[in-house]
């Protein structure tokens, strides 16, 4: 087992490029030195157990953190090649790049239509109602919500069943046109034919934008990703080619995660 | 492999099927050893009892595939454990070819007109000895996890090749000599080619020993 921090795969042109980052939450110390890229031609898995760092790093990569106050984060992290903790990024801005999606489905208690043509409408997205009405059939067409809810857009989107509100979730954020979607556990509130869906789903926007998914379920990480990263006491201890962590780990530490020998 | 899953049905089910293969592999040895004393001796009773043997390692063979399938749909494995189970569904296949081999040569001890060559050559018998070292070297190996003695198992096919190349031209050279033995050198030439295929399937093991433990392939730049 090498004790060296891994060194992030060279691809070409990076989206994002984290580089030595560290988040602390007060004095205890969440990611340890962690730098991994992110192309737009990928689905990156972030894989571990519990409390291993994965969820925290996400959410450095738009600022999420920020809304800890006891959260600091150190290193860098670039969008195209701009510093997204320096001083003049505009947070709001920035999240509209890097859209999320969270574990738990949570729709506003708005109509359908408004949960999709929220964003475009603070950002000034849409200079007509026609405009607006084409934003929201396209975003709810690329997260595969179209066909069911063409004709019931005035309803709440709470009503709607679990899976339904977080491919609505996956419409909002798509709706802002981001270049990355971050989701932090997607399906783990889905049962597994809504959780099939938001997988045909992840796989068809791959490529449109770059997507990174926290996942505790490892074979959803497999049948998602090209790309995945496994994550131990805040550190990245070794990211691959999906198909060869999940058949060839270099290291004993990812090995004995995947093959259920953790813990 | 060295520490346990959490999960621990999951080693009980890789720990039972790695026993089923390495019962598999001990009566493959013995179904060899069998049918060559039986031909070395003209033992037809043995012939006989070594050719119905071959039934139990057929039953093995497809309890290990139930087995594996089950392993596969139940536990979801990853990494070596993935590569295990692939490993030894192909070692399981390739054992029960063994036991077909070796039956195959114990039915043919009862056909021979005449033994001529038999009496006057050991030319076999050493093929036979070779291959047979092979075969319980490379069940250890795999009982062991060990590579290097997979390896080892792997490159000394190469002497039985060689051996069975000389062993045809001697059978055909006897034929010239002894056109009466014809019938007898037909079914020589069939056990010598089939000992050599248990070489080849014995080297099958090693592969697969190999490759559940490193990921990588053994032999893999060799030339087709």
């Amino acid at each position: 087992m090498t004790e060296a921090t891994p060194q992030p795969k060279i691809t070409a042109r990076p989206k994002i490029t984290a580089r030595n980052v560290d988040v602390f939450y007060g004095e205890k110390q969440a990611i340890k030195d962690v730098s991994i890229d992110v192309t737009m031609d990928e689905v990156v898995a972030f894989i571990g157990p519990s409390g291993c760092g994965k969820s925290t790093f996400l959410r450095t990569l738009n600022r999420m953190n920020d809304t800890i106050p006891i959260a600091k984060t150190t290193g860098t992290i670039e969008l195209d090649g701009h510093n997204i903790y320096a001083p003049t990024m505009d947070v709001v801005q920035l999240r509209a790049r890097v859209g999320m999606v969270f574990q738990k489905p949570n729709p506003f208690p708005k109509s359908i239509y408004d949960n999709v043509a929220y964003g475009p409408r603070i950002h000034g997205l849409a200079s007509s109602k026609s405009d607006m009405d084409e934003i929201v059939e396209q975003s709810l067409t690329r997260a595969g919500l179209w066909t069911e809810v063409k004709d019931r857009l005035s309803e709440s989107g709470t009503a709607m069943s679990g899976g339904q509100q977080q491919r609505l979730c996956i419409a909002r954020a798509i709706a802002v046109d981001p270049e990355v979607i971050l989701m932090d556990e997607p399906c783990s509130a889905l049962d597994p034919i809504a959780t099939a869906k938001i997988e045909e789903l992840i796989h068809e926007l791959r490529g449109r934008y770059a997507i990174v998914i926290v996942t505790h379920n490892m074979q959803q990480a497999a049948r998602v990703s090209q790309r995945t990263a496994f994550f131990h006491l805040g550190t990245l201890v070794e990211e691959g080619d999906t198909k060869d962590i999940f058949t060839n780990p270099r290291e004993q530490r990812t090995k004995d995660y995947i093959t259920g020998r953790y813990g | 492999m060295n520490n346990k899953h959490t999960v621990t049905a999951f080693d009980e089910d890789i720990d039972n099927i790695r026993g089923l293969i390495a019962e598999m592999g001990s009566r493959a040895e013995t179904a060899l050893t069998n049918a060559m004393a039986a031909l070395a001796t003209n033992d037809h009773a043995l012939a006989l009892t070594t050719a119905q043997g071959d039934k139990a390692i057929d039953a093995l063979e497809i309890e290990v595939e139930k087995l594996i399938v089950q392993t596969i749909a139940l536990r979801a494995p990853m990494a070596d454990d993935l590569r295990e189970l692939i490993a030894d569904l192909k070692m399981s296949a390739v054992i029960e070819r063994i036991g077909d081999y070796s039956k195959n040569i114990a039915k043919r001890v009862r056909k021979l007109e005449s033994r001529a060559f038999v009496e006057q050559s050991d030319a076999i018998p050493r093929m036979a000895a070779i291959t047979g070292e092979m075969l319980r070297m490379v069940m250890d190996a795999y009982a062991r996890r060990d590579v290097d003695m997979a390896k080892a198992v792997s490159e000394r096919d190469n002497e039985v090749d060689q051996l069975f190349k000389e062993l045809f031209v001697d059978l055909v050279g006897f034929i010239a000599k002894h056109p009466e033995a014809a019938q007898e050198v037909a079914h020589l030439l069939v056990v010598s080619k089939n000992i050599e295929r248990i070489g080849d399937h014995t080297v099958t093991c090693a592969e697969m020993i190999y490759f559940t433990e490193t990921g990588e392939h053994l032999n893999q730049d060799e030339p087709a």
